[in-house]
């Protein structure tokens, strides 16, 4: 995971409240089974058309706004579905961090562990950053998670919560599964004192569960099958 | 001294693995469900570090999502669904893991087959990669919606480090009338609390009208919190909960049934325990409800009028707004004016037995609205035999619904079942979401009996006032 620690970048503002996860990445975009090529469908049925055009008026799409790397929105961002693919499509696209007054637990949770940041600040800040980020032009934030803090060159100061051991792994970009593997003698402790359920009831695959199923109920076309 | 505690903090306490000093807590996960849509990444993520899935044994695949519910032998045309599909197909026989697929008389929704399988059980930790995870917590059980990420946390150390959430009581009071539903009840309370009312908190719902639901509404209600942002439901575990559980195919037996009764027994709140946050809700006050924005939390009873957006404040007014146009709505319409095109009964909120008795009820003897094309898609291919055994299929037949195969079909339209733009639909989903149920269409959410009544209808109608065969 890459790390986080200052990043300064354009603001883009999304003046919504509720932005739920279908909007961020409709569900059509799903079917891929890689992490990455996400971007471009970011908020797709705000931005294209039904026959694929780009719509004009969508605010990510107008010039002043190219290459934001800070999305600024209404409250409960995230909220919905717990696909992680908005994150993949948020940083794909190109934005290191969200500042909103709420985010729904999971976007939340989510987007921790892909190096993406959700900065929590008071309605008031959002708003004032909202507007500053429609009214000044090539309108730039800095955020800064050793501190704390977002800041621009006309006066703003603001600071945010975060998990303090949130915080740590996004400074220094660590993958938790490794942090969590750290405690195998205790998960092995608990996994002694708590037998798995097979052995408690009849967990154990049957031979029907697993294994080559009947061919003829397969998916008909080819697994290798180009996107 | 051991302090009075909450059903979600006994089962917390239970399942802490290790307190690492200065980072989150670390819990174990008993059970963890798979589908095809948040998984493909993760079992590449795990072939890349070198990493095998722990606990096999604890983790149960199905697919779902993408699954079409034409009759199964008909090939899936979508060529990235069908590749999704063989990619879990393929990761399930490389790591071990059970997979209930397509073919299997057992294959359904992730949140349905858990519960019918017996999987589902008080007192467990169980996640999976979609935010409806909630619904087992009916059991009184700890079940959250993870993103990819976490799926692949588990899968490799069958643990989840977590921040302790804030625990949050719905105390509702009086029972539910007639007609009004463990679905109405969802939307009266997440109308009052907001989308993001209980945002990390864990609710446990209780009182008379909850105690008095079957385990299908409690499934219905628990499936429906993350609308109200929370990070789980749970409903203590009862003599209903016990005799659900009791003989299901993973389901402890014999000696083992007894102990594991003792131990469920012991893990509702305990009297004086304190919550973070209470919530009182009167059951007797509510009635069923229609949604009628882009979101569960804009909801009006079926007797009500879509809001008047001048008598709003400024920052509901614009919101308001914008979800009126895209619904295509007048403020102050009244509810039962409203006519619908489509009416789609399933999802992982309303696909179960008792979900499809009480639309047939409906449907008995009646028939769909001509300009109306109505689906019913049972949550399981347990539910849908269960229901041709009591002859629902016939009654929705001869009333003229659609009668498919089990998936997620026309809630998330993943599939080929999706609206078309400008349709209306009253759907027994969960999130009315712009362009949730496929680009453009508009979705109210109801309950399996209000569906089925405006789908005969034409138009939304208090089915309070129907008389049924």
């Amino acid at each position: 995971m890459n790390p986080f620690r200052i990043h300064r970048g354009r603001v883009a503002p999304l003046d919504r409240v509720n932005v739920d996860t279908d909007q961020i990445i409709p569900k059509q975009f799903l079917k891929r089974i890689e992490r990455t090529g996400f971007g471009e469908f970011v908020f797709y049925d705000w931005r294209f058309s039904a026959d694929g055009k780009k719509s004009s008026d969508f605010i990510l799409d107008e010039p002043r706004y190219q290459g934001a790397s800070i999305l600024v929105a209404g409250r409960n961002f995230g909220c919905g579905s717990s696909r992680e693919h908005a994150v993949w499509a948020l940083a794909d696209f190109g934005f290191r961090a969200v500042i909103s007054s709420s985010f729904a637990d999971i976007f939340a949770n989510n987007s921790t562990k892909n190096g993406f940041l959700t900065v929590q600040l008071g309605e008031m800040e959002v708003a004032e950053l909202m507007r500053r980020a429609r009214e000044m032009d090539d309108y730039n934030v800095t955020i800064d998670l050793e501190q704390c803090a977002v800041r621009d060159d006309a006066g703003f100061r603001a600071t945010f919560p975060i998990d303090e051991f949130v915080r740590h792994c996004l400074l220094n970009g660590l993958d938790d599964i490794g942090l969590t593997l750290q405690h195998e003698e205790e998960i092995a402790a608990y996994e002694a004192r708590h037998p798995a359920i097979e052995q408690t009831s009849d967990l154990r695959p049957r031979t029907s569960d697993l294994g080559p199923q009947t061919s003829d109920l397969r998916p008909k076309t080819s697994p290798t099958a180009e996107v | 001294m051991t302090a009075q505690r909450t059903l979600f903090e006994k089962i917390w306490d239970t399942h802490l693995v290790a307190q690492p000093g200065g980072r989150s807590p670390i819990i174990y996960i008993d059970l963890h469900l798979v589908h095809e849509v948040t998984s493909p990444q993760v079992f590449e993520g795990l072939r890349v570090a070198g990493r095998k899935v722990r606990q096999p044994l604890r983790t149960v695949a199905t697919v779902d999502h993408n699954v079409p519910t034409e009759p199964r032998g008909t090939p899936i045309t979508d060529v990235i669904a069908a590749r999704q599909i063989a990619a879990l197909q393929a990761n399930c026989r490389e790591f071990g893991v059970r997979l209930f697929d397509m073919d299997s008389p057992e294959q359904g929704i992730v949140h349905v087959i858990g519960p019918e399988l017996g999987l589902t059980q008080p007192g467990m930790t169980i996640v999976c990669g979609d935010s409806h995870t909630s619904t087992h917590g009916a059991f009184g059980a700890l079940a959250f919606g993870i993103g990819t990420s976490e799926v692949e946390h588990v899968l490799a150390t069958q643990c989840l480090a977590q921040q302790t959430p804030k625990t949050m009581k719905i105390d509702v009071r009086g029972r539910l009338a007639d007609g009004v539903t463990a679905k109405d009840l969802a939307l009266g309370i997440i109308g009052q609390i907001g989308t993001d009312g209980a945002t990390g908190h864990v609710i446990e719902y209780a009182g008379e009208a909850v105690r008095a639901l079957s385990m299908e509404g409690r499934m219905t209600l628990c499936n429906m919190s993350i609308e109200a942002g929370a990070r789980a439901g749970m409903v203590a575990p009862d003599e209903t909960t016990f005799a659900y559980v009791k003989g299901k195919r993973f389901a402890p037996r014999d000696a083992e049934w007894e102990s594991a009764v003792n131990y469920w027994r012991s893990l509702p709140t305990d009297p004086g325990a304190s919550f973070d946050k209470v919530v009182d809700i009167d059951a007797t006050q509510l009635c069923p409800f229609v949604t009628w924005g882009t979101n569960p939390g804009m909801v009006a009873p079926v007797t009500g009028r879509v809001p008047e957006v001048a008598s709003l404040k400024e920052a509901d007014r614009r919101a308001t707004e914008l979800a009126l146009q895209y619904m295509g709505l007048e403020p102050g319409k009244r509810i039962e004016d409203i006519d619908v095109d489509r009416v789609f009964i399933g999802s992982c909120t309303n696909s179960r037995i008792e979900d499809l008795r009480a639309a047939a009820r409906v449907a008995k003897g009646r028939h769909v609205s001509p300009k109306v094309r109505a689906m019913v898609v049972p949550g399981s291919q347990s539910v849908k035999r269960a229901a041709e055994a009591e002859g629902l299929h016939k009654i929705f037949l001869e009333a003229g619904f659609e009668w498919r195969e089990s998936g997620c079909s026309m809630c998330l339209g993943m599939n080929p079942d999706i609206l078309q733009p400008g349709e209306r639909c009253a759907s027994t989903s969960n999130r009315n979401f712009e362009g949730r149920q496929g680009r453009g269409g508009r979705t109210h959410l109801v309950s399996p009996m209000m569906a089925a009544a405006a789908a005969i209808a034409g138009h939304f109608t208090d089915i309070r006032n129907w008389k049924f065969q």
